[in-house]
């Protein structure tokens, strides 16, 4: 019994494991969207809590997510796959031709077959090899990327499609959760303040979705039981900690990660197939158009975490969804991030946490001025905001990431 | 011991040009063509005086492009952000070039500077980042490339730096003089950009920083042992930011060509893609000066001579698949000899060994 311990120590102690986790996070979002909902009743924008920007939102979000898990599979067992953009245009390639020969059920599994090739040629490459990872991702980009702008020119024009468009396949088919979205649209329409919004938001994620979605979608717990809770996933993590001492306890880090970057492979092509079959029903040329790297940046995003990479694709599939709406959403956005980063000045201040209260009040002030100075804010920066936040958590959080030690650091068998 | 040297450096890169070749005939092949008959056309089509001189220009873009890379794999770093550099070094020397009015020679040199600077500080950010944060600038540049283009096409629209010429739909910035205008040499019913010499004189002061100065010592010294170099008195960190700000600020001079010797202004319509380009030729070239030249020549000749394939009915973008071969197979030989090497080396040492050991146990 130490005297230190006091009730409200213990208590703390007690409500902190509830609070760190996915109760906290859920807190979060409800206040982050309870802010939206006041900012949508002060200015009358309602575009971001309606069912289309939601649905919009996760039909963004999916590619990325998938390119994100592949990134987080290869880069947890040790090998970092920069080629998880020509491994995209893989399967927005086959995808879409196998697609329209055979349907978009047969065009997914080919999309995952020929991801999952070009997954193991860059294990062949990485791990037995051992040349460069970042030369051998480059290398599949440029390889995908001229080699699908070949087979194109070979392939669609006979077919009814063109050098760069291939021939639409079939939709696949949608799912309404019954009962649930007609309900959700019903609350929408009275326009109860913060619970219309909420229902809107919903409405958008169960109306038609697409089965797809929803599968690609369970990948995210699976990947994180297949991580965290399985043999295999140890060794994985193992690999790509420090695969000298794997080694030594006879874990067979080759195997280990031919395998994870395989299926790294196969879930960036899914995604790509994801982009031609459901997103839309054509290959385009250019079509994949940097999401593999934008992937790569939810993997940093995320922490390494399937949970974080998924966070991160949706926030990044936001802003991407946000490109093809009003200008109104990107203001209301503005207004949001002012009234949020006065919020963490307060908070930072009680805390006595001088350095983060001055960053958030320059944030605040910042959002402020753009919100009175600016009146468009130009497409570029929409778009960019990926990047640019994944150089911000880079640059500033980066004490507080927890990479794989091993990833990208070449390995043999039985050498320092 | 000279000649074999010469002679093993490119033994390398030859067979890797074989292999793609073999691809190629094979992917060729197998779509009913007759493979030989395709390669003669390219040849011819590529030796032509008027695409020759073409190949020159571009040859020269993506020299500057290989050189960049090459400083940067002398420190083990991977440039990948040269796109973003040189587009930066591209617009920034447009806009000023167009906004000063100086004499001739005055006025190309200043936007000359003005692109290594805005190409070098661009690089500083990926730089900083490296030395200070510890971030990878493999991940710092590909965002950096994304970054910066959307900068670019921000500044670009006619209500701020861009202007838009009647009767056009691309957003271009406004015209250089003439007295920033570089000359071209009149050769073969074709010009070539007299940035050429500038690209020689680069290649030159490549070669002598890196084997005849301090400096340079102190960067390979770097490139070889961070840790040893460091232990010795080199300051090596600054050694790596100093690195990548040189590596972006020759980065930057990739678009000069085009810019102050063809169309003046910078418009959206520059060409993308130097990056992985610059890095191959590197690799080929073997981080060599005069490597990287005949590198250079290779990749904007099999791009230009594959063009003639359109007229055959065959996508040219299979040019594409060779290069990426080309660099893959290299990259594989190399890895492949330097393990003979290392188990050549293995061996002897082991010979040694057991020689001094029967030496021991004889006595």
């Amino acid at each position: 019994m130490s005297t230190t311990t006091t009730p409200l120590t213990t208590f703390k102690r007690k409500i902190k494991p509830l609070v760190s986790s996915p109760a906290r996070i859920a807190l979060l979002v409800a206040g982050l969207l309870f802010i939206l909902s006041l900012v949508e009743l002060l200015t009358g924008f309602s575009d971001i809590s309606s069912p289309g920007t939601s649905s919009a939102t996760l039909r963004f979000a999916i590619p990325l997510l998938m390119a994100g898990l592949g990134g987080l599979w290869a880069e947890r067992a040790g090998v970092i796959n920069i080629g998880l953009e020509g491994m995209m245009i893989v399967g927005t390639w086959t995808g879409a031709w196998f697609g329209f020969l055979h349907g978009p059920l047969v065009g997914f599994i080919a999309a995952g077959v020929f991801g999952l090739l070009s997954g193991f040629f860059h294990a062949i490459l990485t791990v037995k090899v051992g040349i460069d990872q970042a030369v051998s991702g480059l290398a599949i980009n440029l390889i995908a990327a001229g080699g699908a702008r070949y087979l194109s020119g070979i392939y669609f024009p006979p077919k009814g499609g063109d050098r760069t468009v291939s021939p639409p396949s079939d939709a696949f088919p949608t799912f309404t959760i019954p009962g649930v979205s007609p309900l959700l649209e019903r609350i929408d329409g009275k326009n109860i303040f913060f619970i219309s919004n909420i229902a809107g938001i919903l409405n958008g994620v169960t109306k038609e979705i697409s089965l797809v979605t929803i599968a690609f979608l369970l990948i995210v717990p699976l990947t994180s039981w297949i991580m965290w809770r399985s043999k295999f996933g140890l060794r994985m993590r193992f690999s790509g900690e420090n695969p000298m001492a794997a080694e030594s306890l006879g874990i067979n880090v080759y195997r280990i990660r031919y395998i994870a970057i395989s299926v790294s492979g196969m879930l960036a092509s899914l995604g790509g197939a994801y982009l031609s079959l459901v997103a839309s029903s054509v290959y385009r040329e250019g079509q994949v158009a940097g999401r593999g790297f934008i992937g790569l940046a939810t993997v940093i995003f995320g922490n390494w975490k399937p949970g974080g990479v998924f966070a991160g694709s949706l926030l990044f599939g936001f802003t991407d969804a946000l490109r093809i709406r009003q200008n109104e959403s990107v203001m209301a956005l503005i207004i949001v991030a002012g009234i949020v980063g006065a919020l963490m000045v307060l908070y930072f201040l009680i805390s006595k946490k001088w350095k983060f209260a001055a960053f958030s009040i320059v944030a605040a002030l910042l959002a402020l001025l753009i919100y009175l100075k600016v009146d468009v804010i130009p497409q570029e920066f929409v778009t960019v905001f990926p990047n640019v936040a994944t150089l911000v958590v880079l640059t500033f959080l980066a004490q507080r990431l927890t990479p794989p030690a091993a990833a990208g650091a070449p390995y043999r068998r039985g050498s320092e | 011991m000279r000649r074999s040297r010469i002679f093993w450096g490119a033994v390398a890169p030859i067979a890797a040009i074989f292999t793609s070749c073999l691809l190629m005939y094979i992917i060729l092949s197998l779509r009913g063509e007759s493979p030989f008959e395709l390669f003669k056309l390219m040849v011819s089509y590529g030796f032509e005086p008027r695409n020759l001189v073409s190949e020159i220009n571009l040859t020269v873009s993506y020299y500057l492009a290989g050189v960049a890379a090459a400083i940067g794999f002398k420190m083990l770093l991977f440039n990948i952000g040269i796109d973003g550099q040189y587009r930066m070094g591209a617009f920034f020397g447009a806009v000023v070039g167009a906004a000063i009015d100086l004499p001739a020679v005055l006025h190309v040199a200043v936007i000359i500077v003005v692109a290594m600077i805005a190409g070098g500080a661009w690089a500083a950010i990926a730089g900083y980042l490296k030395v200070r944060r510890g971030v990878s600038e493999v991940i710092s540049n590909i965002m950096l490339n994304f970054i910066a283009a959307a900068i670019i096409a921000f500044l670009l629209s006619p209500k701020l730096l861009g202007s838009l010429p009647e009767g056009s739909q691309n957003v271009q910035t406004k015209p250089i003089p003439a007295s920033g205008q570089m000359p071209t040499i009149k050769i073969f019913e074709g010009e070539v950009y007299s940035v050429f010499f500038l690209a020689i004189f680069v290649g030159v002061a490549y070669w002598v920083m890196l084997n005849k100065t301090v400096f340079g010592f102190n960067l390979r010294a770097t490139g070889l042992s961070f840790r040893a170099a460091r232990s010795s008195g080199v300051n090596a960190p600054g050694m790596i930011f100093v690195t990548t700000v040189l590596s972006g600020a020759i980065a930057g001079l990739v678009g000069i060509g085009t810019l102050l010797s063809d169309t003046h202004s910078y418009s959206m319509a520059f060409p993308s893609g130097f990056a992985f380009t610059g890095l191959s030729l590197a690799i080929l070239g073997r981080n060599h000066p005069v490597g990287i030249f005949f590198a250079a020549f290779l990749w904007s000749f099999l791009e230009r001579a594959g063009q003639v394939l359109e007229f055959e009915g065959i996508p040219p973008e299979i040019v594409i698949v060779m290069q990426g071969t080309i660099v893959l197979s290299i990259v594989i030989a190399y890895e492949v000899v330097a393990r003979i090497n290392l188990k050549q080396q293995q061996r002897a040492v082991g010979k040694v060994n057991a020689e001094v050991l029967a030496e021991v146990e004889a006595k």
